[in-house]
């Protein structure tokens, strides 16, 4: 005979469902008992600030989408028209237009932290490849949402992006001409950037909740790097975690709000204040700043095909990076060389999304060149040969062995 | 660490020095300092008024504000009878009637303001084949905002020796590759303002790009307002999240 499933909850319509549809349990579980490593600094952080992010986009972008227009003869009008006379309709466009910086800023120290730390090696190898897939789709996402207002920058975004699949032999034209839905980026364009941006984010919030599954199997990774070996060395994630998150996302909203209210278009471009003109080109086209890094190594290539490899071969490298790092030790803490090569590699996206910036010419294009030979250089050599030559530090027993030890160290310095 | 020291320093020599000569290609906008600049600025509603007197007698013959409607101006203190007022000064096109006709009718304050010319052809053909862009979003489409307006609307001079200026084009050293459909506009007196303020050059530059500034972005002050609460609540419940977080994790031995 069925039978339903024991369930200890003190209200009888939460129990009367939990032994039936276990949703409380689960989230008990995953939620208020979750082991989280004592030890995790704030840069763990970044994962819940990027996901309430998505929240903020999807909550925002709902409400603009009732007043939006998606044809090519309204777009940039109905953007004016949420500016001007929707109710609180330009707090919902510049927190959803900063919120998309903001979201990239979160993603992208929640990636340089799983960098850091090697929070991608095993057991960790398909979160951390979920997490890679996240970041193309937000990518595509962002890239569609900014075409919307058709703007110039919008069109023009538009129309080089696209055209860069062209470059693919054989298969690149029919592509192109399926993205525009028609011969030119036009108003089939923009619909069905409409759509899919509106669908997306759907996507990504499957893509979290599976990226979330994953991580809540092997555990969270910690600064230490090793892993934890009994309740000595972990908190529930309720109500420590949820307490030192909320500090950190608070924080991470009043720079949010900052840019919303002080700044809202410091982010953009002024040419995305002109309507769309086919006839005209803007001197200088350039991306979001978030791309600008992957701007620069698409430039730096002389092919263009190559250049269009390169670029997506840089992010596709990401899901290789498991099995690029042959050493065993996770945290760069114990990692005394390539800690400095970390450091390289973040300076080198700087520089790239700075030359991404700029005209591609000249010193800048020789820049973009060198920085683009040293990514692929850092993750194709330098990872695999380091992890073999490299001899880490001892590391510690266990993770409440360190933290005891820290504090005790520091109360002797207090005395 | 070393290697790190030595990269990290090259990296910032290397964006230093080529920012450096990025910025000497660029012509040098002269910073204004604004009362809507900063955290707690607001638009200057006089400046606004005066700069909308002169969109009104110069501009307008031109420039199309197509974005914005006449009630807008309540933000830089219109009241209800002089928009009306200000609105049945304008006509826009009506209709149609019940014989099936277009016809002109005053226009009310819901109304846009009208554009000068029907059409880009037209505006074109009007204006020795250039385009007169439209100001509803001026502040916010050229870089620099409103110090770009102020300096180009005062940045008109004699062609140095060797430009050779192309027929029905004039001087300006702030507007890019310098010649520009648009003439010397704003001179002494052009305007004589409502308010007794002395309409010089600069004076009407700059209450003309606060207006321009205010008509861009119509919510400026409800949104720097708004800001400065949302940050200070953020901030207060920051610390109270921080002394919370710290008192709990402290029974932690």
């Amino acid at each position: 005979m069925a039978q339903a499933q024991a369930s200890k909850f003190k209200n009888p319509l939460v129990n009367w469902i939990d032994s039936r549809l276990p949703i409380f349990t689960m989230l008990d579980h995953e939620y208020n008992h979750y082991p989280m490593p004592r030890n995790v600094n704030y840069l763990w952080a970044f994962g819940a600030i990027a996901g309430i992010m998505l929240v903020i986009m999807i909550a925002t972008g709902l409400f603009l989408a009732m007043q939006y227009s998606s044809h090519t003869s309204l777009a940039f009008d109905s953007v004016e028209r949420i500016m001007r006379d929707v109710n609180y309709g330009w707090l919902l466009r510049y927190v959803h237009a900063n919120g998309a910086s903001m979201f990239f800023i979160a993603v992208y120290i929640h990636m340089f932290r799983g960098l850091y730390y090697g929070s991608y090696k095993a057991p960790r190898e398909i979160l951390w490849i979920l997490g890679v897939i996240i970041f193309l789709v937000m990518m595509g996402t962002a890239f569609m949402g900014y075409v919307l207002p058709w703007g110039q920058m919008s069109f023009w975004g538009a129309t080089v992006i696209t055209n860069l699949f062209s470059a693919f032999p054989i298969v690149g034209d029919p592509i192109v001409t399926l993205l525009w839905g028609g011969f030119s980026v036009d108003n089939p364009t923009l619909n069905r950037f409409f759509a899919l941006h509106f669908l997306l984010p759907f996507v990504l919030l499957g893509l979290v909740i599976l990226h979330t599954a994953a991580l809540h199997v092997c555990g969270s990774n910690n600064p230490l790097g090793i892993d934890a070996k009994g309740p000595q060395d972990t908190v529930p994630f309720n109500p420590y975690v949820t307490l030192k998150d909320g500090f950190a996302v608070v924080m991470f909203l009043i720079v949010f709000a900052f840019f919303v209210f002080f700044m809202p278009n410091y982010l953009g471009h002024p040419d995305n204040y002109i309507p769309a003109n086919p006839l005209v080109t803007p001197a200088h086209i350039v991306p979001e700043w978030y791309f600008l890094p992957f701007y620069a190594i698409l430039r730096a290539i002389p092919d263009k095909l190559g250049g269009v490899i390169a670029m997506f071969g840089s992010i596709a490298l990401l899901m290789a990076l498991p099995w690029l790092d042959t050493s065993k030790v996770r945290s760069c803490k114990f990692r005394p060389i390539y800690r400095q090569f970390f450091w390289i590699l973040a300076i080198d996206g700087l520089v790239l999304g700075y030359a991404g910036a700029m005209p591609a010419e000249g010193a800048w294009l020789l820049i973009a060149r060198v920085g683009t030979f040293y990514y692929f250089f850092h993750f194709l050599v330098l990872l695999p040969v380091l992890g073999k030559l490299e001899r880490p530090l001892p590391l510690p027993n266990s993770i409440s062995e360190a933290v005891l030890k820290g504090a005790h160290a520091k109360s002797m310095e207090k005395a | 660490m070393r290697a790190l020291k030595t990269a990290i320093l090259s990296a910032a020599l290397a964006l230093g020095l080529a920012g450096a000569a990025q910025a000497s290609e660029a012509v040098h906008l002269p910073k204004q300092s604004w009362p809507h600049a900063g955290m707690f600025g607001t638009i200057d509603k006089a400046a606004a008024q005066r700069g909308f007197q002169i969109y009104k007698e110069v501009c307008s013959a031109c420039h199309s504000m197509r974005l914005v409607p006449i009630r807008t101006l309540a933000g830089i203190g219109f009241k209800d009878d002089e928009l009306k007022a200000l609105a049945a000064g304008y006509e826009v096109q009506g209709g149609p009637n019940d014989a099936g006709e277009m016809f002109m009718r005053p226009a009310i304050p819901a109304d846009r303001f009208p554009s000068p010319f029907a059409n880009e052809q037209a505006a074109r053909a009007a204006n020795n084949g250039a385009l007169p862009p439209d100001l509803s979003l001026i502040a916010k489409a050229r870089v620099g905002g409103e110090d770009y307006l102020h300096a180009f609307l005062t940045g008109f001079e004699e062609a140095p020796a060797g430009v050779n200026l192309m027929p029905g084009m004039n001087y300006n050293k702030y507007f890019p590759g310098h010649q520009v459909g648009m003439p010397n506009i704003l001179q002494p007196d052009g305007v004589t303002y409502a308010d007794g303020t002395k309409a010089t050059v600069e004076q009407q530059a700059r209450d003309v790009s606060t207006f321009l500034t205010f008509v861009a972005e119509p919510h400026h002050d409800a949104r720097k307002q708004m800001g400065v609460k949302v940050i200070l609540f953020l901030l207060v419940l920051a610390g109270l999240m921080y002394a919370s977080k710290r008192k709990l994790w402290s029974t932690l031995h």
